[in-house]
């Protein structure tokens, strides 16, 4: 997949190399790195390979069984246990970019272009800061101090907003509610956006910028005509690796969320859509026989919409990278 | 570049060999009396419930004090798993939330037993679940089974509903809206919770299951310590944990024939001795059906066995599973797990039935 994305400046190096006139002298050096990056490079495609290999082996018993079989055992049939889940997955991470990406993208163009320089180092400090904490933290935090701290503005959404169908429902007594779990999702992911984003922001040509300020753009109008139309292909690509994080987090969706195997669109009820690797974290302890397969199972589907998401990622990115002079 | 590198690496190799041989001879400092024996050595190896983690913690350390010779090593990786291990012959004995089925049982089919053995249920931790309550202005609660049923399974949904309030007369009974919480996570407590409510109540209607019943609404929080977190913190939430977990909280009395009981140990282990033998099993297999109705008894119990074999293929396997379940199921290992993990000791009738099994083990 990497590979794509690389190759331009690959063969623009090649290309030099070829043109001199001087040929260069082999040396030790060069074979030793070239062979150190080869064999990094294929070590991750043998690692990817082994884990889809080790999930699709041992899915397999839980997908061949006979719904029937499974009935018997309690587990009933494996597309109706996946599909609430992967739903849960899915909207729970939707949810948490629909709050993080403006905030995200608020605080870096903040950093990159309102802050005085005094305030915004430090500031990039605290955001990288927020993503070495640990996600059970956030989960302890999320599910025994802030759950019960907006649980009665979620009864009083639920009150009186209600009409509108996700606050829809009987409330729930707990705060645990899906909408408490995309946004502590939110904050969790908040960092990735924060520091690529005001990477790509930084990156922008001051030329652009300086241009788009002579003719008399404020400095929102020389924000939208000179620096988000260079930084989308970024943006877009802070937003996947963002969203990546939302679908695979476990602890603290485990922690926090009061899930069931059901599909449900409203927020603010008790009875949630889990996610994939909430269910799996919570039943895999206890698990054995067909319901280890089960479970592994659950984990390929993640697998699979995951690397669904990456290659769109890489997809969008490398069809707006042409435009955006980032190359 | 290299040298930078090597010397990391060859402290964290001698920090790993240095390590790994602590924690299977780890000890704790009690020295209550137990089954002791200086010439005993070897490994036991056990798998299977985490209810009985704390208990089991604190029998390995007693018993390895007393037996320096031997190591025991119990994971609590769930009882499915346990059973399955014994099965299979990868450990001496398993610790399960419940019995073997009639199905499960049979001579031969256990891989450390000779051919012609079976294995043997005994039951050795008993512990009371409480169920537990945050309700303004409400102290001592009464429930009865089918209330209780009706609350779990989203029939009852406000806190004064008639049929609570005929319970409890006296009690000024909110009308908020009733937030039952329940485990997220496969649990032999909610095995054995759905058990009670199967057998006790007439609404339930759902056989017993480590996974809380799908169609039933209500909330779900992550392990003994989600739910009683979530109890605690919400509105008018009412839910089931481990008694020893459940400190600070409002505990419910549950009725049973005409007496409310308190889930203390007492009344716990009285669920035993008020219970039958499963039909059919061997003189010394005290797999139990628990009597969830049994005057005087609290009815919401969870109760542990250990899996072992009637005649091992090993002797020596015997003499070590004879020697630690022996403890385990003594009147001292009962009371020395109960301070620590607060499980309700065997009654003496009971704990006198399995010496008499243990003893039977070849």
């Amino acid at each position: 997949m990497s590979h794509s994305s690389s190759s331009p400046s690959t063969t623009e190096r090649q290309e030099s190399s070829e043109n001199s006139l001087v040929p260069a002298k082999k040396r030790i050096g060069d074979s030793v790195f070239k062979g150190l990056s080869t064999g990094s490079g294929v070590l991750i495609l043998v690692v990817l390979a082994l884990v889809a290999l080790f999930l699709i082996m041992q899915a397999l018993p839980a997908l061949t069984t006979s719904p029937d079989l499974l009935m018997q055992q309690g587990y009933g049939p494996f597309w109706s246990w996946v599909i609430p889940i992967a739903f849960g997955t899915v909207y729970s991470s939707f949810l948490a970019l629909l709050f993080a990406v403006p905030v995200g993208m608020g605080i870096a163009l903040f950093i990159s272009h309102y802050a005085p320089r005094q305030l915004a180092q430090p500031l990039g400090y605290v955001i990288d800061l927020l993503a070495a904490v640990p996600s059970v933290v956030f989960g302890l935090w999320g599910a025994n101090a802030f759950a019960p701290s907006v649980n009665t503005a979620w009864i009083w959404l639920n009150r009186n907003m209600g009409w509108f169908p996700p606050f829809g429902g009987q409330a729930s007594g707990t705060g645990r509610t899906m909408l408490t779990a995309s946004l502590v999702l939110a904050v969790m992911i908040l960092p990735i956006i924060t520091s690529l984003c005001r990477e790509v922001f930084l990156q922008a040509p001051k030329l652009h910028e300086e241009a788009a300020l002579a003719l008399g753009a404020t400095r929102w109008e020389m924000i939208r005509m000179s620096v988000l139309p260079f930084a989308r292909a970024g943006i877009i690509s802070a937003v996947m690796l963002a969203l990546g994080r939302a679908l695979g987090e476990t602890m603290a969706v485990a922690m926090i969320l009061s899930g069931a195997n059901v599909i449900n669109w409203q927020v603010l009820t008790g009875t949630n859509s889990n996610t994939i690797a909430a269910t799996i974290a919570l039943n895999f302890p206890e698990a054995f026989g067909l319901r280890v397969n089960q479970l592994i199972a659950g984990g390929l589907v993640l697998f699979v919409i995951t690397l669904a998401v990456n290659m769109l990622a890489r997809w969008v990115v490398s069809r707006r990278a042409a435009f955006s002079g980032a190359n | 570049m290299k040298k930078k590198l090597v010397a990391p690496l060859a402290i964290m190799a001698a920090a790993t060999l240095a390590f790994s041989g602590c924690a299977a001879n780890e000890s704790g400092n009690s020295s209550s009396a137990g089954a002791s024996d200086a010439n005993l050595s070897g490994t036991l190896t056990g798998r299977g419930a985490s209810s009985m983690r704390a208990a089991q913690e604190k029998w390995v350390a007693d018993f390895q004090t007393k037996n320096p010779g031997v190591t025991v090593n119990y994971s609590p990786d769930g009882s499915g798993a346990g059973r399955e291990a014994f099965t299979a012959g990868a450990v001496q004995f398993a610790g399960s939330d419940r019995a073997l089925k009639d199905t499960e049982m049979g001579a031969g089919k256990f891989a450390r037993c000779t051919p012609e053995s079976n294995a043997l249920n005994l039951p050795v931790y008993i512990s009371p679940i409480a169920v537990i309550y945050n309700v303004q202005g409400v102290k001592d609660l009464k429930l009865d089974a089918d209330t209780l049923a009706g609350i779990f399974s989203g029939k009852i949904t406000k806190w004064n509903d008639p049929k609570i309030k005929a319970l409890n007369a006296s009690a000024n009974l909110p009308a908020t809206n009733i937030t039952a919480v329940h485990r997220s996570d496969d649990s032999g407590t909610t095995n054995n919770f759905t058990d009670y409510l199967g057998k006790a109540s007439t609404v339930w209607g759902q056989d017993a299951s480590d996974t809380w019943p799908k169609n039933f609404k209500g909330e779900a929080a992550k392990g003994t310590s989600g739910v009683v977190d979530a109890v605690k913190t919400g509105t008018g939430t009412i839910g089931y944990a481990d008694e020893s977990a459940t400190q600070g909280l409002d505990i419910a009395d549950l009725k049973v024939g005409n007496e409310f009981v308190k889930p203390t140990p007492e009344a716990a282990a009285k669920i035993v001795d008020g219970s039958e033998k499963v039909a059919g099993r061997a003189e010394h297999d005290w797999a139990l059906n628990l009597n969830r109705k049994a005057e005087g008894a609290y009815p919401a119990v969870l109760v542990s066995y250990a899996i072992v074999c009637e005649d091992y293929k090993d002797d020596k396997d015997a003499q070590l599973v004879k020697s630690y379940v022996g403890y385990i199921a003594s009147a001292d290992g009962q009371k020395s797990a109960s301070e620590s993990a607060g499980n309700a000791p065997l009654s003496d009738k009971m704990a006198e039935n399995i010496k008499a099994a243990i003893d039977s083990i070849k």
